[in-house]
């Protein structure tokens, strides 16, 4: 539609000015045009600067924004419920305890050990979800079944740090479980990215039967939508997508349930619709986090999640206040 | 299009919520379906659909759940919408099994007109009256244009212009070839417009004829615990249901 088009264009553009900035904003400070140009030759210090460090971590936050984006998007639509986002069915969760048992292991000293442990944390909390859902159930059955996926999770995470005779272990394990896109390299780049791409056409090839979902599983099912199958295109769309931006970036809260909410309005409430609005609006939502904690605490290296939580509490209820008020 | 059922039979925890079933449904019919909650109304016509298993046959559960969709249209009880999506996005929603966009506008157009929700087209569908949205779900079971409708309850919570103009407009639909069966609770509307009343009971299907010899005195008593008569008025005979007749063996309500 071409309401969408103007509304995708300006997202897109969005997501294009703050890559830009995110290129450009780092300790070696560069200008508008130094830095373009240092880009375009990746010639001396400034142009390793931002291929090799600034490149990555603009992509990556692309990437991780966009998964984060189109899962809270898909989960809320198949879940018939705004409250939804990707953390809910547990791959987060599993993911993270995956990276954690690296990390306590001393895998972190090899370059990609963590994010692969984390990737294999993520499958095994899908597969214990899509066992204890089981084939018939609803969305019910998934909503619950993330919660215990999450807690046991959760509480191996918790023994780990316990445990840990390490207490250097512990201090990575704390920093890593509050999700961040420094010092991210195009390795990691390359290990979610089929991953990412796989769970993005999973969830793209979701939408339509989406729309229908909005009048129910019955009347869904009745105009055709296979149900079983809307399902696992949902929950290994957002598992793959989900399970890798957290392997790569660690745990980040509220751009899956914030950014849907905030663009829905725009799309006419329509699934199907919202799905790539949500990808470009996580896109920029979290390029722009991740500009702000570059900006704010240059020294400290403040983490992108805590970041996240902190714009990310006040805008939900802000927007939960709005609703509760009738607009 | 005809519908045909060979002894369906659904168990509910080895408890047949139909037992056995087996009806044929001609087209050009409008068929209504009566009998008590819990009849198996619903359930039967959720078998007949395939969307619940079942054992028996019908026409309809060898078909991939998309062929099917372009031959029969499912109203659902439940009146639900999750999103606040326009009137006229949900209508067309209707339009998702259909191959033929270009068929897509005139579709939703006549679906929104037969059912009085033209002017709703750019409102909310979660900020309509429960009656309203009741309409549009019907449109958006139009908007399919399949030649057999089943619908649950379509009626209720309607005004009653609307239920006539709903319960017309299926007739009009069987005179024109197509096939329609409805769950209806309001036996004078039933036996007004429908051709033929299939009276289920427990799960069984009991009786099934024209209305003037499926509601018999014995069998509304027997069946739904009632009485009732065809009254002759300047409209044609009218059907009206009245409380049970005194002596009957249906437990009275306690005096409050």
């Amino acid at each position: 539609m071409r309401r969408d088009a103007r509304l995708l264009g300006s997202l897109a553009a969005l997501v294009a000015a703050l890559a830009l900035a995110s290129l450009l904003t780092g300790p070696a400070d560069a200008g508008l045009r130094a830095g373009i140009e240092a880009l375009w030759t990746g010639e001396g210090p400034l142009g390793i600067v931002l291929r090799e460090i600034r490149a990555p971590r603009t992509v990556l936050a692309i990437m991780v924004g966009a998964s984060l984006g189109l899962s809270g998007a898909a989960l809320q639509g198949y879940l018939r419920n705004p409250l939804a986002e990707p953390g809910l069915i547990g791959i987060s969760a599993s993911a993270a305890l995956g990276a954690v048992v690296a990390i306590q292991a001393g895998v972190s000293a090899l370059a990609l050990g963590v994010p692969f442990a984390a990737l294999g944390g993520a499958l095994g909390g899908v597969a214990l979800i899509l066992g204890l859902a089981g084939r018939r159930a609803g969305g019910l059955g998934l909503i619950l079944g993330g919660i215990a996926v999450s807690a046991l999770a959760g509480a191996l995470t918790a023994l780990v740090l316990n445990l840990s005779p390490n207490p250097f272990a512990a201090y990575d394990i704390m920093f890593w479980t509050m999700g961040s896109l420094a010092d991210r390299s195009w390795g990691h780049v390359l290990t979610a990215a089929p991953l990412m791409l796989a769970g993005w056409v999973a969830l793209a090839r979701a939408g339509r039967d989406l729309d229908a979902l909005s009048l129910g599983e019955e009347a869904a099912a009745s105009m055709g939508v296979n149900l079983a199958r809307l399902r696992l295109l949902v929950v290994l769309g957002a598992a793959a997508a989900v399970g890798a931006a957290t392997a790569v970036a660690g745990a980040i809260g509220f751009v899956g349930l914030v950014v849907p909410h905030l663009l829905r309005g725009a799309v006419g409430a329509m699934p199907s619709r919202l799905l790539p609005a949500a990808a470009l609006g996580g896109a920029a939502l979290v390029l722009a986090a991740d500009v702000a904690v570059r900006l704010i605490l240059p020294e400290r290296d403040l983490k992108l999640g805590v970041m996240m939580a902190l714009v990310g509490a006040p805008v939900f209820l802000h927007l939960i206040w709005r609703t509760q008020a009738g607009r | 299009m005809s519908l045909s059922l060979q002894d369906l039979t659904v168990r509910r925890d080895g408890c047949p919520t139909v037992d056995h079933v087996t009806l044929e449904v001609p087209a050009g019919s409008f068929v209504g379906l009566i009998g008590p909650n819990g009849a198996g109304k619903t359930t039967l016509m959720q078998a007949a659909l395939g969307l619940i298993p079942a054992e028996g046959q019908s026409d309809l559960t060898a078909l991939s759940p998309a062929r099917r969709a372009r031959r029969a249209a499912w109203l659902p009880q439940a009146r639900e919408i999750a999103w606040p999506i326009p009137v006229e996005a949900l209508v067309r929603l209707g339009r998702r099994a259909d191959p033929d966009r270009r068929a897509d506008a005139a579709a939703v157009a006549e679906a929104m007109a037969a059912l009085d929700v033209t002017h709703l087209a750019s409102r909310r569908a979660t900020e309509l009256s429960g009656g309203e949205l009741a309409r549009v779900l019907i449109a958006r079971l139009l908007a399919q244009r399949t030649p057999l409708i089943l619908a649950d309850e379509p009626v209720a919570g309607l005004d009653p212009s609307h239920q006539f103009a709903v319960m017309e407009l299926f007739a009009r639909f069987a005179r024109q070839g197509r096939t329609v069966i409805a769950s209806i609770h309001d036996l004078a509307l039933a036996a007004r417009f429908c051709h033929r009343l299939v009276l289920m009971d427990r799960g069984r299907l009991v009786a099934d004829g024209r209305p003037s010899e499926v509601l018999t005195p014995a069998r509304l008593e027997q069946v739904f615990g009632v009485s009732g008569a065809f009254v002759p008025t300047p409209a044609g005979p009218v059907f009206v249901t009245l409380p049970p007749p005194p002596g009957s063996s249906v437990p009275v309500p306690p005096e409050p």
